[in-house]
Formats: structure tokens, C-alpha cells, sequence
């Protein structure tokens, strides 16, 4: 939502790359200041303790956003084409911003791959999400790693509502339900295992897309809190996710 | 013992207070608000019990409370003079259906308000009681995320259903007539007797979580809450407690719900909303999480705040700061019990010695 709507608005005087890029720095440096100023210096912090600390964010940084923004519905421009144009795939038409979209996520998603398995970095930050005590006693600096991760998902974030604004638009209470859908998403796909988090994504889309056969379509929403809470009640390891690892972890 | 009802008498005798003092000062309009606080406070205590006590956190009240407002707004106003069959004719004869007169004064046959209350509480432990099973089994923040859940799936049910009124909510609900005389309704010629229904009420749920506590089922509670494994091998069926109490807070939430309603003649989707169950949360942190006298003091104030609009516009995000300091800086609540001994401890002594547990 930060990233949309900064973007939108950085827009206004400037050409679009380089207001989405902004935006997407500012929406970061957001996020590791949410980090060190809500989270960093909190003697060993229970997960619900910080669950509820962002949850205490979200609420803030919507209400700033209805301050700053006020009520309006926003969006930025499509990046190429209008919203009437469309591309034909093999004889399917599909509007240019939709592959803008898909391209971008499975671009990310192979970023993110590259980063945790071939950077040091990603090998560190997946070090501490195993065992942060065993990854202190080798030399890695456990909290810049939540910062780093927290900029890292902020940026993605940011990125994400930047491309699909101009899809979806963009409003100051849109933040909300998305991180719902994110957690959703994050427990189906097994946490931690970013393709599996893909696969779940599209479940959930496609799921939630075609309960309005069945169902009125203000349910939707409805649709995919059910999922989660049918996930969490069966199989808390996620789809993708092993349960060995799970066994690990307290639900 | 005898402190505990000192307390409840203390307590009493403020409510008392405030009304006189709203009587001589001519601020009798106040009372409304403080009307409407009353059953706020409902919600609350139900949930302190459930945080402070079970051990077990709950993002979700406030769908329960919408889930006993709505079903009984809606059998006091859904119009039922066009059904027949045996089933109805039945209701009628045995005075469940009443007649009335809406607004502009055609007649309506309705489900009497008792019966809906009845129908609301027993319909909200239902689902309580099966949701509650498999919610409760979770822990920490996965607990806190599917009762979030639940509570979104309330708000988006109520406001995307037509005959629930969507967006716009139920109104026109009418009074709930108690006994001759007592009318559950927002009518300024009733509002002393209102006030001192539901705050009575308040006391009297107080008394009832107050003897809980402190009963074996309370003892047993604290020993969950304390170490889980340790309470079940003790032979404390740790589950039915937990899910019991989550029952209970639910139903008073769903208590609460229902006479607000009547109380305001309506119900609308963002009694369901997530900022609601936030604020609730919130208000239990603030009042010191097992510190049931904490968390209705605090009610009592900022809801009253709160309902009198003295944060304005700023309202969602005054109780979101709320609950950003109190996890910041007092993670097991603000109110404690033992806050005076703790100051003593921490002003007496070398404050590094605080870190350690």
C-alpha cells in the first residue's frame, strides 16, 4: 500500500521508472526504520509480542495514509498500452499489465532464490531463521539480518503494490487484508520456502477467483481467511511445506 | 473474600457517583455514552478472562459481538406476517412472535427479544464452541492470526450480506422490554434506569469472573497459563478449560452485542471490524492483562473517551499506539497486580538486575 501510493504520488513530477524506484527506496528505509525504532532493541521478543508490535504499525501507518492520502481511491498509469489494450497469447487476449505483473513477481521470486542460496548474505539470513544462537556463535550479526529482512519484504512489497496498482488501485485501508493474504499465502506455501509461496499464491488466487461461481462476490475476501484457518486446523506445515521442519517450529 | 466484594462495592458506589454527579451538574446527556461503555466493558472483562487468565489471546471479539447484535436485530426487525405453516402459527400462539409498529406506523410481526437473545447467545456459543476447538490449538501468533480470521470473515459475511443490511447495517431495532417498566432502548426517558441496568449488569459479570477466579476452575486456569504441559500432567484437562473460558468470553461479547444493539436501536459492519477486536486487546493490555479491575477501569475511561469522540479523527490510531507501547514497554500489561511492588523493587535497587526474568 506505502509503495502504491508513495509511487502514485511521487508521479505527479516525476517520469514513472524513476518514481516507482523511489518509491520503492523510501518504502524500504520505512521498513528497517520500523525495525530499529519497534522491534531491534526488545530483549528476546515472543513472536505474538511482535506480531501484535506490527500489527500496532499497520494500524498507524494506515491511519497516517488516510491522513496524508485521505479516502481516495488511487492508481498509477499502465506501464505500456492502456487499460483497453490487450496482447494476444495464442489467441488469448491479455492486457499488457497483467504480464507487467507476472513478469515482475517471477522475476522476484528468482531474485530472492539467487540471493538465499548463492549470496552470502541469503546464506547468513537463512543461518539466523534456523538457528540464531548457532549463527551468533559463527560470527553473523543476528539483528542487522532482521533488519535486512525486514527491507527486503518491505521492498517487495513495495515493488508489488507499485505493478498491480494500476490493476487493483490503490487506497489507504488496502494494506490490510493483502498482509492477511500474505500470511495466508506464506503458512500454504511452508514458511520459508519462497517457490512453494509462488504455487501457494496462485492456489489461492485462482480458489478465491472462482468461489464467485458459487458465491456472492463479497465473499471473496471471506474465501481465502477460510483457507487459512482450514490450513492452520489440517496441515500447519503448509502444502509445500515438510513437516519435519514444521515439527520444529511451536503452532 | 470480604475484599473481593469491597471492590465490587467500591466500584458500585462510583457508578453511583458519576450518576448524581451528571444529575447535579445538568450533564445528564453523558450517561448515553456511559450507557454504551457499559457494554463495551461486557466485551472487555469477557476478554481479560480469556487473555489474562487462559493465557490465550483472541483478535476476534468483536465478530463475536457482531454475530449476537446481528442475529438479534435481525429477528426483531425481519418482518414475518407473510409466512405460514405450522411452524410460525405455532411461534405465534405460544407468544414468541410479537406485534409491533415500525416508524411510519404499518404493524410487523417479529421474534420476541428475549427469544432473539437467546437465539443470538446460543447461535455466537455454537460457533465459539466449534471454531474454538481446532483455534485453540495453536499457539502464539498463529492463535492470534486465526482469530483475526475469524473476526474478518464476520465483517466481510455481515457487510456483503443483503438482508443483513450490508454496509448500511440494521436499523430500527426496537427496545427490549425486560420486565413492566425496564426497556432496554436509547429513549432519553429511560436513560437513568438504562444506565444503571448496564452497568449492573457489568458488576454482576464481574462478580460472576471474580468467584471463577478464584474457584478451582480459576486455580486450574492459572496453572495452565503458568506451564501448559505441567497443568495436563497434573490431570487438568487443559483443552476443556481453554476452549470453556473462550466460550464464555464469546458469550458475553455476544450479551454485550445484543443489548447495544437494542440499546441502539441498530447494528452496523463496523462493530465487526478488525479495529474494534484491536481496540479490545488494546484496552485488556492497558488494564494489565489479568487484572480484571485494570482492564474495566480502563474501559470505563477510554471507551467513554472514545464513544464522547475526544480523540477525533485520530481515534483508530490512538489505540493503536496504545498497543504499540504496552508491548514496547510492559509486555505483560500496564495495570498489574504487582506494579507497586515491581516500582518499589525497581527504584530500590540496581536496574540491571530487571533484565533477567
Amino acid at each position: 500500500m506505502l509503495g502504491g501510493m508513495t509511487a502514485v504520488t511521487l508521479n505527479q513530477f516525476l517520469p514513472m521508472p524513476l518514481a516507482i524506484l523511489l518509491a520503492v527506496v523510501l518504502t524500504t528505509i520505512v521498513g528497517a526504520l520500523i525495525e530499529i525504532v519497534f522491534i531491534r532493541w526488545l530483549y528476546k521478543p515472543s513472536v505474538l509480542r511482535m506480531v501484535i508490535i506490527t500489527i500496532g504499525v499497520s494500524i498507524l501507518i494506515r491511519e497516517i495514509a488516510l491522513h496524508v492520502w485521505g479516502e481516495g481511491v488511487k492508481a498509477l498509469p499502465y506501464f505500456t498500452g492502456s487499460s483497453i489494450s490487450s496482447i494476444n497469447l495464442g489467441g488469448v487476449y491479455v492486457s499488457s499489465q497483467v504480464l507487467w505483473v507476472v513478469g515482475v513477481g517471477a522475476l522476484a521470486v528468482a531474485a530472492l532464490t539467487a540471493f538465499f542460496n548463492l549470496t552470502m548474505l541469503g546464506r547468513q539470513m537463512r543461518a539466523c531463521a534456523a538457528n540464531r544462537d548457532a549463527a551468533r556463535l559463527c560470527g553473523i550479526d543476528a539483528g542487522n539480518m532482521v533488519t535486512l529482512s525486514f527491507m527486503i519484504s518491505a521492498a517487495i512489497g513495495a515493488i508489488g503494490g507499485a505493478v498491480v496498482c494500476p490493476i487493483t488501485y490503490v487506497q489507504y485501508d488496502s494494506g490490510t487484508p493483502l498482509a492477511i493474504k500474505g500470511f495466508t499465502v506464506a503458512i500454504l506455501g511452508g514458511l520459508g520456502n519462497s517457490t512453494g509461496a509462488v504455487g501457494a499464491g496462485m492456489i489461492l488466487g485462482i480458489l478465491e477467483s472462482f468461489s464467485i461461481w458459487v458465491l456472492p462476490t463479497a465473499y471473496k475476501e471471506a474465501i481465502s481467511i477460510a483457507i487459512l484457518l482450514a490450513i492452520l486446523f489440517v496441515k500447519p506445515s503448509g502444502i509445500f511445506g515438510s513437516a519435519e521442519a514444521a515439527r520444529l517450529k511451536e503452532f | 473474600m470480604a475484599r473481593r466484594y469491597f471492590a465490587v462495592a467500591a466500584f458500585s458506589g462510583l457508578i453511583v457517583a458519576i450518576q448524581l454527579a451528571t444529575l447535579f451538574t445538568g450533564t445528564g446527556f453523558y450517561l448515553t455514552q456511559l450507557t454504551m461503555t457499559a457494554y463495551y466493558s461486557l466485551v472487555i472483562i469477557g476478554l481479560c478472562m480469556l487473555i489474562g487468565y487462559a493465557g490465550q489471546i483472541s483478535l476476534g471479539h468483536a465478530g463475536f459481538f457482531a454475530l449476537g447484535g446481528y442475529v438479534a436485530a435481525f429477528l426483531t426487525t425481519c418482518d414475518l406476517k407473510s409466512q405460514h405453516g405450522a411452524f410460525f402459527s405455532l411461534l405465534e400462539k405460544s407468544g414468541a412472535l410479537v406485534f409491533r409498529h415500525d416508524v411510519y406506523g404499518g404493524s410487523l410481526l417479529t421474534v420476541h427479544p428475549w427469544l432473539a437473545c437467546a437465539a443470538a447467545i446460543l447461535l455466537t456459543a455454537a460457533v465459539a464452541y466449534l471454531v474454538g476447538g481446532p483455534v485453540l490449538k495453536l499457539k502464539g501468533h498463529y492463535l492470534a492470526m486465526a482469530t483475526l480470521g475469524i473476526g474478518i470473515i464476520v465483517y466481510r459475511i455481515v457487510l456483503g450480506t443483503e438482508f443483513l443490511g450490508a454496509a448500511d447495517g440494521i436499523s430500527e431495532v426496537p427496545g427490549f422490554p425486560l420486565t413492566a417498566g425496564l426497556v432496554i432502548t436509547g429513549a432519553s426517558s429511560s436513560r437513568v434506569s438504562n444506565y444503571y441496568l448496564a452497568w449492573g449488569l457489568v458488576i454482576l459479570g464481574m462478580v460472576l469472573l471474580l468467584n471463577l477466579i478464584h474457584s478451582r476452575v480459576g486455580r486450574a486456569l492459572a496453572a495452565v497459563h503458568g506451564a501448559e504441559d505441567a497443568a495436563g500432567a497434573m490431570g487438568i484437562p487443559t483443552a476443556r478449560y481453554k476452549l470453556n473460558v473462550f466460550v464464555l468470553s464469546a458469550v458475553f461479547a455476544a450479551l454485550a452485542g445484543v443489548l447495544l444493539t437494542h440499546y441502539n436501536g441498530g447494528i452496523g459492519p463496523s462493530e465487526a471490524g478488525v479495529m474494534k477486536s484491536v481496540r479490545y486487546v488494546a484496552i485488556v493490555a492497558i488494564g494489565g492483562m489479568a487484572n480484571l479491575w485494570g482492564a474495566l477501569s480502563m474501559s470505563l475511561v477510554l471507551n467513554y473517551l472514545s464513544l464522547r469522540g475526544y480523540f477525533g479523527t485520530y481515534d483508530d490510531a490512538v489505540f493503536g499506539v496504545i498497543l504499540i507501547l504496552i508491548m514496547l514497554f510492559a509486555p505483560d500489561g500496564l495495570l498489574r497486580r504487582h506494579l507497586l511492588s515491581d516500582l518499589k523493587r525497581v527504584f530500590s535497587r540496581d536496574p540491571s538486575e530487571e533484565e533477567a526474568p
